[in-house]
């Protein structure tokens, strides 16, 4: 469709949101990222039936994680929406940067920017 | 299995505190299967704890390992020649693996990452309950199957108590009465008649109250 | 039947006359006035009073101290015991330390778990069950033995009791269960109290089928309700209690003034009642913190006066 998106957002395609495993979202964190979203299809439309579901799961307990360890928990979203809504997959992404800035930089990239430094 | 559940996270980050060089061991078996510390849970604790101080502003090096068992020197000695590159272990495997490894590196301080509940069974994914308390001298072949001892909250060996109601125990009406589940297989069973048989007074003498127990095989040994 | 203890109770029962029970809860302190007060109110109402042991897992004054301090009025007494806190060597200790003071009467108790009460975080015991606790005190009367074997020196002579609950589930085996006491050597039962008479009743035909209203006496447990409100909370709130919603709905149904003056009633009818139920031996009067209302109940049950010895 050629909308427009913030380019900080780097997408990771998925063949099913129920591939993301929970290591998966606390490595992102882990190495710098500012923020995580899970963008998967509408509950009940999944076509492995609950993979969407166990998604949304591995985001709470994510969530759980983040907010227990400092680091925030917001950080970490899911979304759903079905493949033909092209409007919406641009909504999400702005409204999660808009987020993620709000809360500022993830502070383990700070700590790794010094490291390196 | 034996089942067990992780720790809160603030509390193992309290007892790591003191330490920059941990490993984080798991195992292959119980805590596996009731997700508490197999290789998964290891990665997501390792994760953690290394952001957790990387937030703290502190240089920790944490690595991950997962043995097949904690129970079993053969596989403990495994990490024998990179113990020293540690001085501290979280070990994710029930009490027993954790007191197994802490005797076979008896230098190296291993704090628990998971409390160890019970034995039991799982009912379905994510609820696991309690069915045998390891009393040592097994009776149910008398109970049809059902355990007095670990599903009677008073391990009564002739009940049901007067406190059952509706087939749930007193403490918690979403918690079955082991009474009635014994009552209901007997009848299953044709052999209700079994049930005015008196049980005869327990010999404790080989659970916990006799000590701490040791099984030989000297056929084996 | 010859009386196998110098047991009160076990006397009036063995005579063929109706007999009557009470109990008292002790303390949560150590004055024994509380107890020898409320002893006294009802003294020559009952044939026996029955001490709780630390009733509902609230710790109190234990109930073998009170049976003491009844026994040193002249009061005989009925030591409750429970097997959720003590193990066999205190139980069949506490037993002989009851006999020491010639106390007759046990009832033999599982015991509410001790979640209910102001210890939840503590162990509890239940070393033995209720059933082979009947059989410890036969075993401890009858053979004059401990449960290892060694010969007791002045053996305890105590008429054994224990409860029965015609009222929990599952209903089906409450009777085979009062049978399995019975076959442990139980002498005599106190119910449970009793508002559903029909269940009960059904119950007794049930026992007496089988003969076992011969060979037990069978006290019925009776407890007046002061308020509806308390009506409904024994109907609603507590394990193995059956308060039909007729009784409930009698309580509601006068002003708030006259309820006590209700309950009373509801509480003579239904003696009055029992008293034509073949097997019912007696009655085991519960009046929890309303103690002084005992006399009233046994007089206007036609149960006064009590008999001499």
């Amino acid at each position: 469709m050629r909308l427009q998106y913030p380019s900080n957002v780097k997408v990771v395609r998925v063949p099913c949101t129920g591939k993301v495993d929970l290591i998966h979202l606390l490595r992102s964190f882990e190495k710098g990222a500012d923020g995580v979203y899970v963008l998967g299809c509408m509950e009940g439309e999944c076509r492995f039936e609950t993979g969407n579901l166990r998604a949304r799961k591995r985001v709470t307990q994510a969530q759980k994680i983040l907010d227990s360890i400092g680091i925030g928990g917001e950080r970490v979203q899911m979304y759903n929406l079905s493949s033909s809504e092209g409007p919406r997959f641009a909504e999400f992404a702005t409204e999660m940067t808009q987020k993620i800035r709000e809360m500022g930089p993830n502070p383990i990239k700070i700590a790794l920017k010094k490291k390196a430094a | 299995m034996i089942v067990a559940k992780q720790k809160p996270i603030e509390e193992i980050i309290e007892t790591v505190d003191p330490y920059n060089r941990i490993l984080v061991v798991g195992c292959n078996e119980c805590v596996t299967v009731c997700e508490a510390g197999g290789k998964k849970e290891v990665a997501v604790l390792a994760a953690s704890l290394r952001m957790y101080f990387m937030n703290q502003g502190r240089d920790i090096q944490i690595d991950e390992v997962t043995l097949e068992r904690q129970c079993d020197r053969e596989y403990l000695e495994e990490i024998r020649n990179r113990m020293d590159q540690y001085d501290a272990v979280i070990s994710l495997a029930c009490g027993v693996g954790v007191q197994f490894m802490a005797e076979t590196y008896m230098r190296t301080p291993v704090l628990p990452g998971v409390d160890t509940c019970f034995l039991g069974v799982t009912e379905e994914r994510g609820v696991w309950t309690e069915r045998c308390q390891g009393c040592g001298q097994c009776i149910l072949a008398s109970t049809g199957g059902i355990c007095p001892v670990s599903r009677c909250a008073k391990r009564l060996f002739n009940g049901p108590c007067g406190g059952s109601t509706k087939g749930h125990c007193e403490i918690n009406k979403d918690l079955v009465c082991g009474w009635q589940l014994i009552i209901d297989r007997l009848t299953e069973l044709g052999r209700l008649d079994d049930y005015e048989k008196i049980a005869p007074i327990k010999d404790w003498s080989t659970e916990r109250a006799g000590g701490p127990r040791k099984v030989v095989r000297e056929d084996v040994i | 039947m010859s009386l196998k203890t110098p047991s009160r109770l076990e006397k009036i029962l063995a005579s063929g006359q109706l007999a009557v029970t009470s109990e008292c809860g002790p303390p949560r302190g150590s004055d024994p006035e509380a107890i020898t007060r409320k002893a006294e109110m009802i003294r020559n109402h009952v044939d026996a009073i029955n001490i709780t042991d630390n009733q509902t897992s609230v710790t109190r004054l234990c109930s073998l101290a009170a049976c003491i301090h009844l026994k040193l009025m002249g009061i005989e007494p009925t030591l409750q015991m429970v097997v959720r806190d003590r193990n066999r060597i205190a139980l069949q200790s506490d037993i002989l330390g009851a006999a020491s003071f010639d106390i007759h009467n046990i009832l033999c108790l599982s015991g509410d778990h001790q979640q209910f009460g102001d210890c939840p975080q503590g162990q509890n015991v239940f070393d033995i069950d209720s059933m082979q606790l009947i059989q410890t005190v036969r075993h401890m009367r009858d053979e004059g033995k401990f449960l290892g074997g060694d010969e007791i020196t002045r053996p305890p002579q105590m008429f054994v009791g224990a409860a029965a609950n015609p009222f929990a589930d599952p209903f089906e085996i409450r009777v085979p269960r009062l049978a399995k006491k019975v076959a442990a050597g139980v002498e005599f039962i106190q119910t449970q109290c009793i508002y559903n008479l029909d269940k009960f009743e059904l119950w007794m035909k049930q026992a007496r089928d089988r003969g076992l209203h011969e060979k037990v006496y069978i006290l019925a447990g009776v407890t007046p309700f002061k308020t509806v409100g308390m009506a409904k909370y024994m109907k609603n709130r507590v394990p193995g209690m059956d308060v039909p919603d007729e009784v409930v709905k009698r309580m509601a149904g006068v002003p708030k003034e006259k309820q006590p003056e209700e309950g009373l009633n509801i509480c003579v009818e239904t003696i009055q009642r029992l008293k034509e139920c073949e097997g019912v031996r007696g009655f085991h009067i519960m009046a929890i913190e309303w103690e002084e209302k005992v006399p009233e109940i046994v007089e206007r049950s036609g149960l006064y006066p009590r008999p001499r010895d």
